[in-house]
């Protein structure tokens, strides 16, 4: 297929014209023409298709609230053409079956590239390793390795599972977050969960086990990743460790960027989410550690639950919120439009870095001729008001409901194919 | 005042003195009578759902209604759909369904009012929500304190005990403030929660410090099992360092008063011959919190009739 974008932005710089041919970028230049399908994308920033390393996709065990497809079909709406479906599923993914189960319906949905997540230990347990070696060898090819909503909390434990993928080229991402100090803990522990009388999940929480994980990499010469960074404390910790030459990558989620633990106000519990939002204070140290680069990611941590499981009490909601679709609303509304982040930026944030850490060659890769056309295209000038009923995901959980925010992912493009066309999916 | 009795900041100053001065005129509109009853909530409705057990604070609600002259329904959790299953917001539409005017609830998870109140037209009345509030209870302590010492404003109230976990201890600082008491708060540093230094309080961790200055001591119900998660070492430690026995008693003022929310521990928090002292309101508490309770549902339901 031979596809002609005219008058796109690549990284938001002059306008060009882009041909597509055969899923590779044919050429980038003035006035291209062509005899095949042209698309008007004046204006158009151009972008290389995005890259989540934290995907909840809930299929096998949950597909009430979300599948492979409909997750697929949220991704490639939020401008993604690879998503880390992460390992916590039923059954777990936790064995070369699990996770080629998982890649092949990505592979049959087509819309995105689902690469999964393998989990460190079997069943989540946290007491013996997976076999990560199988994971990485099979069709799945997986590279990154996680108990994702469990910490791997055992030192000696994560120790060996650090060590051990380093014959795997791959990596522990690791959900920082200590069990016994955070037992019942409901939010973000300070003055509002004081008044409020929900259990506080205290900072300490996260940063102890992040200041352990960069020690424990560094001792062994191991990468690491730290999921869904939350605090001040940890993004100075992560900078402490990437100065000392740690091999340590985190990543932050779009939710933690924008909103507050004020959101627990009310009880909503929309707004539970492990880990919890933050201070006012956290929110801008998150956006600073991203925008110079202490934080190399942004991540999703795409969340899907019922509508029984968030209206109801607080204490028994559970945790998490979607994201996939308002993502890339959100950097531009928080990084983009504050002048933090050029898009260029933008770009290595959510496309390039995670493409890095995940060990994903086609993906995230420069806007050049020859280069495979995983490509987004967003018109930064749109402004919509987020309508949870009119999400793609199977599920309605999104924080974002009612809030008007910035940007519109107009057309995605997986392998020179267009998976998004004016803001359709096409499968 | 507003639809709902959800916290203690529902309620300013002139909602928090109308709800008082109601229940001192119906306390003596009722005083003397042989039939203690008043026509208010004829034909009204009110439900007491209750997912925690709570005998007297249920039957304080029960004969706050009756003697309103409304109909009471009484819904416990147990043995009920509840325990089969049913969610708070289903348990929330039936209710509505059978117009209930009113909702006391009584519910183990912080927040479970608020959630309930998004969910139904009647008005529903926080009668405790996990370690939250309990807005009732912090109302009938001012009316108990305003009865026994003339006033609240400026009254050095201590609260001592296990203010991490407790409901009354939220309401009634917010309650205090509001009507302008000062509050100090005594406990050991692991029972005050982080972000205490935002409260309108003063924070001590010595009793026999703040009890010579103190108009009203009041005593917070503290599980013995706190000490398996180590909040502190023993009972008896506890007991011996923030326990209110006869000899911290003798360093109140004279006409200091002893208060406790109840159900107490006699000999952890209290010592049984402070309880039984005349400094102590504990059983007035109980009595006063029917005449509050009346009031509260007069107020928010007796408007429309």
């Amino acid at each position: 297929m031979t596809l002609l974008l005219k008058g796109v932005r690549p990284y938001g710089e002059d306008a060009v014209d882009l041909l597509v041919s055969d899923g590779v970028i044919a050429a980038i230049g003035a006035d291209l023409s062509t005899t095949a399908e042209t698309i008007d994308a004046t204006g158009l920033v151009l972008l290389p298709g995005l890259v989540d390393l934290h995907t909840h996709l809930r299929e096998p065990g949950r597909e009430d609230t979300e599948t492979v497809l409909t997750g697929s079909r949220a991704a490639a709406l939020g401008g993604y053409t690879a998503v880390h479906a992460m390992a916590n599923t039923d059954p777990v993914a936790d064995t070369a079956g699990v996770v080629e189960q998982v890649w092949r319906l990505g592979h049959d949905a087509g819309l995105v590239d689902v690469v999964p997540v393998g989990a460190v230990t079997v069943g989540l347990a946290g007491e013996r390793l997976a076999e990560l070696g199988a994971m990485a060898d099979s069709a799945a090819r997986v590279r990154v390795f996680s108990d994702d909503g469990k910490c791997v909390s055992d030192p000696a434990l994560m120790r060996r599972a650090l060590e051990y993928v380093k014959a795997l080229d791959g990596v522990v991402a690791q959900h920082a977050e200590e069990p016994r100090l955070t037992v019942g803990a409901q939010m973000h522990e300070g003055e509002r969960s004081a008044r409020l009388g929900l259990t506080g999940w205290p900072a300490v929480a996260e940063e102890a086990i992040i200041a352990r994980d960069v020690l424990l990499a560094e001792h062994v010469g191991a990468r690491l990743h730290v999921c869904h960074v939350s605090t001040a404390g940890s993004v100075e910790l992560i900078r402490w460790a990437k100065s000392r030459g740690v091999q340590v990558t985190a990543e932050v989620t779009p939710h933690h960027l924008l909103l507050t633990d004020a959101q627990a106000e009310g009880y909503d519990a929309t707004f539970k989410v492990n880990p919890p939002l933050r201070t006012a204070e956290d929110v801008a140290a998150l956006r600073a550690g991203l925008a110079d680069g202490t934080i190399d990611a942004v991540a999703t941590d795409h969340a899907p639950h019922a509508g029984e499981d968030k209206e109801c009490e607080w204490s028994a909601a559970r945790p998490g919120m979607l994201g996939l679709e308002q993502a890339l609303s959100v950097v531009v509304d928080t990084m983009v439009e504050t002048g933090l982040l050029t898009w260029r930026e933008v770009a290595d944030r959510m496309s390039v870095r995670p493409a890095q850490i995940g060990r994903l060659e086609h993906q995230g890769r420069p806007i050049a001729v020859g280069e495979p056309a995983n490509l987004v295209l967003v018109d930064p000038g749109a402004r919509a008001v987020v309508d949870p009923a009119a999400l793609a995901s199977k599920s309605r959980n999104s924080p974002y409901a009612g809030r008007e925010l910035p940007a519109r992912v107009v057309h995605t493009l997986l392998r020179g194919e267009l998976s998004v066309l004016d803001g359709k999916v096409q499968k | 005042m507003r639809r709902h009795l959800l916290e203690a900041a529902d309620l300013d100053l002139a909602d928090a003195t109308s709800v008082l001065d109601t229940a001192a005129q119906i306390e003596s509109a009722l005083a003397g009578r042989e039939v203690k009853k008043l026509p208010t909530l004829r034909g009204r409705t009110v439900v007491n759902l209750f997912f925690e057990d709570s005998t007297r604070t249920r039957i304080s609600f029960e004969l706050a209604a009756k003697r309103l002259s409304a109909d009471v329904i009484n819904f416990s959790a147990k043995g009920s759909s509840v325990s089969k299953g049913e969610s708070l917001k289903d348990t929330a539409l039936t209710l509505e369904a059978m117009g209930a005017d009113g909702i006391v609830v009584r519910h183990g998870s912080s927040g479970a009012p608020h959630r309930l109140a998004t969910w139904v037209q009647g008005s529903v009345v926080n009668a405790g929500d996990g370690t939250h509030e309990h807005p009732t209870q912090a109302l009938l302590d001012a009316y108990t304190i305003r009865k026994r010492l003339g006033r609240l404003e400026g009254v050095r109230v201590v609260i001592t005990g296990d203010v991490l976990h407790s409901r009354v201890a939220r309401s009634n600082v917010r309650l205090l403030h509001t009507l302008g008491a000062e509050v100090t708060l005594v406990a050991p540093p692991t029972l005050l929660p982080v972000g205490v230094g935002s409260w309108p309080v003063e924070v001590s961790y010595d009793l026999d410090a703040v009890l010579p200055t103190a108009d009203v001591v009041m005593m917070l119900r503290v599980q013995a099992e706190r000490m398996n998660a180590s909040f502190f070492p023993s009972a008896r430690e506890y007991s011996r360092r923030y326990g209110l026995d006869a000899d911290r008693m003798a360093k109140l003022p004279d006409d200091a008063i002893v208060m406790h929310p109840g159900p107490m521990n006699r000999g952890m928090e209290i010592a049984a011959d402070v309880a039984d002292s005349p400094r102590s309101t504990i059983v007035e508490q109980v009595g006063n919190g029917v005449s509050v309770r009346m009031a509260v549902l007069y107020l928010l339901l007796g408007g429309n009739a």
